[in-house]
């Protein structure tokens, strides 16, 4: 099943082969070549437009190359509260999507799991909604949840909603499009490690005076922890750069700008490329410090093995 | 059974009228049993028989479709596993694997809030010799040594009842030979009560004090394994554990305190005592190792049952001994195992024989042989319930 990419325990690793076998590397060239040139000199160019310094003109969108350590100063400066929201609705919306996705995923990996049709149609319908365009589902919450749309009018004639209230552009709107959008990045690893759950180990752990609670967090949390941990990545990773569900043309507003928006309108409306480009370097080391607390972490809460999680 | 008292014993066991139904069978019909405090009981029978079943019902693993479950007299038919007092060696042995091996035997302690959990974990992890292995998972250790592990994880919690599901199944014969003696051992220490489930006769005889063999969700006799073993009562006793030779014929007469059966014109005498039925068409039956062989005719002499001339149709070495099988006319293949006393075989192949026992040797059955298939059917659950919705299909068809 193609969810296995997620698996938790990668098999047992053969002895490596003493010689180097000429074929291993050129089947190896054309990943190494295309990662070469789309990732390794994209980031080059990237750190070097961040230093980059304004002509001398001051004409806008021209930049000479140099040396600009400052231009990280400026831009942090300027945008660190969108800097701390980005990863606090990103936090958010992970936290969300795991309270979502761990039910439903535990539902159709264990407890319908001797009825492999239902599985399978609701791995089915976990997946569909990638077959409409990710845009377009957004869109579609945006008139869902706009002032004119039924559900805002209802709450509104019900007083359950302040007449001049809104959904969209709120902080609420931002984090429900977030959430909505990744749940299905975070079930499918966690279907992946509750399929394999053995639930002789819980039968164990009810002989052994556990209740299902306690059942639940000594055994059942301890051993989808790896499902755990490459969803809440495969989640907050993107999530924290997204720029679609925050921006004003979809679920956001003026107040709920995230990095994203920031870098988005630097580079295409301010055409302020050094401080995108920082902007962007910033982001990616933020969440690559953040990734490695948070395995850290979990490998030692959980004790669990750091094979396969990534 | 929260409040972290120990069992300072075994508790009794007691099934009062249990059934259990799966959809489309029946695992256990109507089952009564008493399994006093401290003893070593085993429920024997082939797969599918319902001693599994049996099983989880006392762990509260399954729920029973009719019946009262009391162990020490306390009715737990409604309560869930974890408040019974009640510890399970899995047949998987299901140690978790993200716990060291003394956080798993520490597990049980744990949750019930005992005192020195660690303290006792590492006592109990002496008792099995693994003590040093306590820091290692459970994928570090052998399957032996898992075995152990998941017993230490069980009898820590003194249960006053401990429940062995096939716990030896995975291990080789001389480990699970090894193992038995120590279970015994350990039961013998801890002097908790022990209910095991095996489809191995022999391990519940060497280990067991009371053998239940159990076919078709009922338990055919129950007893000592001596008693079970001189004095099956039914054919499938008879057959399950050991073997044994049978011969089914009308009563021809009675004497004072025998009967002796006409099979198909050979007489077979049997001490009433030891036939459960004493007129009619019996079953009556010998076990192989009871018999003799003759390669001249003996005189005939009273005590003594005889048959023959048969020819021995198939000699084969196990160590200790041999076992003919001696063709004879009328009676079919009559199994022998003699000693190896001498060297070499006592007859070879062909060799005309005849072979005898003593009449007190022989035991009369409640039930007739049935007309036995060479390879005894070793179906599992799922079969036998298709099994019996295609019988019940039929039946409805018909009706």
């Amino acid at each position: 099943m193609a969810f296995s990419a997620f698996a938790s325990a990668a098999p047992a690793q053969e002895p490596a082969p003493k010689r180097r076998s000429k074929i291993a590397l050129l089947l190896l060239a054309p990943g190494v070549l295309y990662l070469v040139i789309f990732f390794l000199v994209p980031l080059f160019t990237l750190v070097t437009t961040a230093l980059q310094a304004p002509t001398a003109s001051g004409d806008i969108g021209q930049y000479v190359p140099g040396f600009e350590i400052g231009n990280y100063a400026t831009v942090l400066a300027q945008y660190s509260p969108q800097i701390l929201r980005s990863f606090g609705y990103s936090l958010v919306a992970t936290v969300f999507a795991l309270l979502f996705s761990y039910p439903l995923a535990y539902f159709i990996a264990v407890k319908v799991r001797h009825r492999p049709l239902l599985q399978n149609l609701l791995l089915v319908l976990v997946i569909a909604p990638f077959f409409i365009s990710f845009l377009l589902r957004t869109m579609a919450w945006k008139s869902m949840l706009s002032d004119e749309s039924f559900l805002v009018s209802a709450l509104k004639g019900l007083s359950l909603m302040a007449p001049d209230a809104h959904i969209t552009g709120t902080p609420f709107s931002v984090i429900f499009g977030l959430t909505y959008n990744f749940i299905p990045f975070m079930t499918l690893p966690l279907y992946a490690v509750l399929e394999r759950l053995d639930t002789r180990y819980l039968e164990a752990g009810s002989d052994l005076y556990a209740r299902p609670f306690t059942t639940f967090r000594t055994i059942t949390l301890p051993l989808s922890a790896p499902g755990i941990i490459s969803g809440v990545l495969l989640t907050f990773i993107p999530a924290a750069g997204d720029y679609v569900n925050a921006s004003r043309q979809f679920l956001g507003g003026t107040g709920t700008t995230m990095i994203g928006n920031v870098i988005d309108s630097n580079f295409f409306d301010l055409q302020n490329y050094p401080a995108a480009a920082a902007l962007s370097i910033i982001l990616m080391s933020a969440i690559l410090v953040l990734v490695i607390v948070y395995i850290l972490l979990s490998v030692y809460v959980w004790k669990t093995g750091t094979e396969g999680l990534l | 059974m929260a409040g972290g008292v120990f069992a300072e014993s075994g508790a009794d066991l007691e099934l009062v009228g249990i059934q259990k139904r799966f959809p489309g069978f029946t695992a256990i019909e109507g089952m009564d049993l008493t399994i006093p405090a401290g003893s070593f009981f085993a429920l024997l029978g082939p797969s599918g028989c319902g001693k599994t079943t049996t099983l989880r019902l006392v762990a509260g693993l399954e729920e029973a479709t009719a019946g009262r479950i009391l162990i020490g007299g306390k009715d737990v038919t409604d309560t869930k596993p974890y408040q019974r007092p009640v510890n399970t060696v899995f047949q998987s042995y299901a140690l978790f694997p993200h716990m060291t091996i003394i956080e798993n035997v520490a597990f049980g302690l744990r949750r019930r809030k005992i005192a020195d959990a660690t303290g006792k974990a590492h006592e109990a992890l002496r008792l099995v010799e693994l003590d040093h292995l306590a820091a290692r998972r459970p994928q570090q250790l052998s399957g032996g040594q898992q075995q152990r592990v998941a017993l230490a994880r069980a009898i820590v919690n003194r249960p006053a009842l401990l429940l062995l599901d096939e716990p030896l199944g995975a291990l080789d014969l001389k480990l699970r030979r090894q193992m038995q003696l120590e279970l015994k051992s350990i039961q013998e220490e801890v002097g908790l009560t022990f209910l095991h489930v095996t489809h191995d006769q022999e391990e519940a005889m060497t280990m067991a004090d009371t053998v239940a063999v159990m076919n078709k969700g009922k338990i055919e006799q129950l007893g000592a394994p001596e008693v079970l073993y001189e004095l099956p009562r039914t054919a499938f006793v008879a057959n399950f554990l050991g073997q044994s030779n049978l011969f089914t014929g009308p009563v021809e007469g009675t004497t004072g305190d025998s009967i002796s059966v006409n099979v198909e014109g050979n007489r077979i005498v049997v001490p009433k005592s030891r036939a459960q039925r004493h007129s009619g068409e019996v079953t009556v039956g010998a076990r192989p190792e009871k018999l003799t062989l003759h390669v001249t005719e003996p005189k005939p002499e009273a005590g003594t049952n005889l048959l023959g001339p048969g020819r021995v149709i198939d000699v084969s070495f196990s160590g200790v001994s041999t076992q003919y099988i001696v063709a004879i006319p009328g009676l079919g293949s009559i199994v022998v195992f003699a000693q190896n006393m001498g060297v070499g075989p006592l007859v070879g192949e062909g060799t005309e024989t005849w072979v005898s026992w003593k009449v007190e040797h022989g035991f009369g059955l409640e039930d007739e042989a049935p007309r036995q298939p060479r390879f005894s059917s070793d179906t599992d659950t799922a079969s036998i319930a298709l099994e019996k919705k295609r019988a019940l299909m039929s039946e409805l068809e018909e009706a």
